[in-house]
């Protein structure tokens, strides 16, 4: 593809831009106190925050995958008020502050909540659990996937699914066999965003599932916390939270080239 | 104005739309630095009383002090007009944390001695801290008490859901001396980062029981009970408060540390629950 000539006064905010967005990590990078690096990163505390970082984020992110493609399917292929109305209730967690959602989904499933008596007898604790923690990050996530997954849905239309229908596959067959394949970059990157909201998630967890090590203390927390005690710490963590975010994204991407080629 | 807008003119039709834009942007850039060169000028002659007397103090302080200081900013506003009080109330460390990344602030106060200490071994603090209250822990739970919980030792029952602060903080330091006097192992099911957060927990009924100072209990009114801890006695926060080094008026920020520590600030203290140091 031959690439359009961009006006060339556009380089100069874009640079800016760039530098805007590059340089605080920059800085960080640099004030890495590299001699302790290691023993800062590899404490029982980190690890221990790390690893349920990420065992939270992988569980969430297939619990935004499971509710939110067919939520993503039902938004892209209906029209009309109840849509708009579905539409606005599914970004509600995109708009608000996450310390709100966490206030939110502590009347809805804290112990003193909405659903908190009813899941307590069903013998599910979810205060202080790391399920509550799994619960922010999906609340806080899935509005990146579906909103991603409904605008490539959109965007590559009825068509052939259409012709599949016709051609006589039944709906699960055009769904599976149709619509997933030509959505895929749209659900791929829909997929890293939220992976990577819920690696980043704060706010809600810190609200509604509390801070202790190895439960609900994920790396974003443990940083916060960090922060009081040793500074350098903190830094040092947040520099593996930076990298750990762009090797899945570089992961991510390096297995779609070949696929995606065409398309990006 | 009037030149600028003429060489837009010149230059835009033969040279086009990028010879248009630079044309802009300079103009842009001179309007900015006309307006900055502008104020410049008006500055030294606008003798605006308003603006050479109102004044900001920036007060640093732990999440503890919130009511007492807030009345206490209040009665300093009144006592120098035109000056403005700001709180930033938090955990003492982070406080100190921010300070040291070169927060702006003129006056810290912190929640216990080791906090203070740290800031004074970063050179943050004009001359010496000074304690002018003190505070013990107390258990808090919920007004119905849905643990019975009685005794410091019932904290450690297992299934009781007890929330701490974190060691960290000054609260948590606290907690941990009160649980060796006592003699008790508490497993807190979450580690707060600040007092506040334990008793935001107890105070919606997510914990059954915290430990926290007893002021903030009574802060927190009838929405949660008390328990006396005998061995709390043992395990007293002083909190010192100090002037800044980089205070951008030292003598107002020494006036506020002379209003905390004076009279009149130790009866809005003792009237929030606080004892004499």
């Amino acid at each position: 593809m031959t690439s359009l000539a961009l006006p060339r006064w556009l380089l100069v905010p874009a640079a800016l831009g760039t530098l805007f967005v590059g340089l605080p990590v920059v800085a960080m990078a640099l004030s890495v106190d590299w001699g302790s690096f290691g023993s800062l990163v590899t404490s029982d505390a980190s690890t221990d925050a790390l690893l349920l970082s990420l065992r939270t984020a992988a569980v969430s992110t297939m619990l935004c995958l499971l509710l939110g493609i067919p939520l993503a399917v039902v938004l892209a292929r209906t029209s009309g008020t109840a849509a708009t109305l579905l539409r606005s209730v599914v970004l509600v967690p995109l708009v608000i502050p996450p310390v709100v959602g966490g206030i939110a989904l502590l009347q809805a499933f804290g112990r003193r909540g909405l659903l908190g008596s009813t899941l307590e007898v069903a013998g599910l604790q979810v205060a202080f659990s790391t399920t509550a923690v799994v619960i922010a990050q999906t609340f806080v996530a899935m509005p990146f996937l579906v909103l991603s997954l409904e605008g490539a849905l959109r965007t590559a239309g009825t068509r052939f699914e259409e012709v599949a229908a016709t051609l006589g596959a039944a709906p699960t067959t055009v769904f599976r066999r149709v619509t997933l394949p030509l959505a895929l970059p749209g659900l791929v990157s829909g997929t890293i965003l939220a992976f990577a909201r819920c690696l980043g998630e704060f706010g809600a967890t810190i609200t509604f599932a509390g801070s202790l090590q190895g439960t609900t203390r994920t790396l974003p927390l443990e940083i916060y916390l960090q922060r009081e005690s040793d500074p350098r710490a903190a830094v040092a963590l947040s520099l593996v939270l930076v990298a750990v975010a762009v090797l899945v994204i570089g992961l991510t991407r390096a297995r779609r080239e070949p696929v995606g080629g065409v398309v990006s | 104005m009037r030149s600028l807008r003429t060489t837009s003119y010149a230059v835009r039709s033969p040279h086009g739309f990028r010879a248009a834009s630079a044309v802009v942007v300079t103009a842009a850039l001179l309007a900015l630095a006309g307006c900055t060169s502008d104020r410049g000028a008006v500055e030294p002659l606008g003798d605006d009383p308003e603006v050479t007397t109102s004044r900001d103090l920036t007060v640093f302080a732990a999440a503890s002090l919130q009511r007492p200081f807030e009345e206490l900013g209040r009665i300093f506003e009144d006592a120098h007009p035109g000056v403005t009080v700001r709180f930033s109330f938090g955990g003492s460390s982070g406080l100190v944390a921010q300070l040291a990344e070169g927060a702006p602030g003129d006056v810290l106060a912190t929640a216990n001695e080791p906090t203070m200490a740290d800031a004074v071994k970063d050179s943050l603090v004009a001359g010496d801290p000074k304690p002018f209250a003190s505070n013990t822990l107390q258990v808090v739970v919920p007004a119905d008490n849905p643990a019975g919980v009685r005794t410091l030792a019932d904290l450690a029952k297992p299934g009781t859901q007890v929330v701490l602060c974190a060691p960290a903080v000054p609260c948590g330091a606290a907690s941990a001396a009160l649980e060796k006097a006592a003699g008790v192992d508490i497993r807190p099911v979450s580690e707060e980062q600040s007092v506040t957060d334990v008793l935001g927990k107890v105070r919606s009924g997510e914990a059954d029981a915290g430990l926290v100072y007893v002021t903030d209990v009574a802060s927190a009114g009838s929405e949660v009970t008390g328990i006396d801890v005998p061995e709390a006695a043992a395990v007293v926060n002083t909190y010192p408060i100090a002037a800044l080094r980089d205070a951008a008026d030292a003598g107002l920020a020494a006036e506020f540390v002379a209003l905390v520590t004076g009279t009149e600030g130790g009866e809005v203290l003792a009237d929030a629950g606080f004892r004499a140091p």
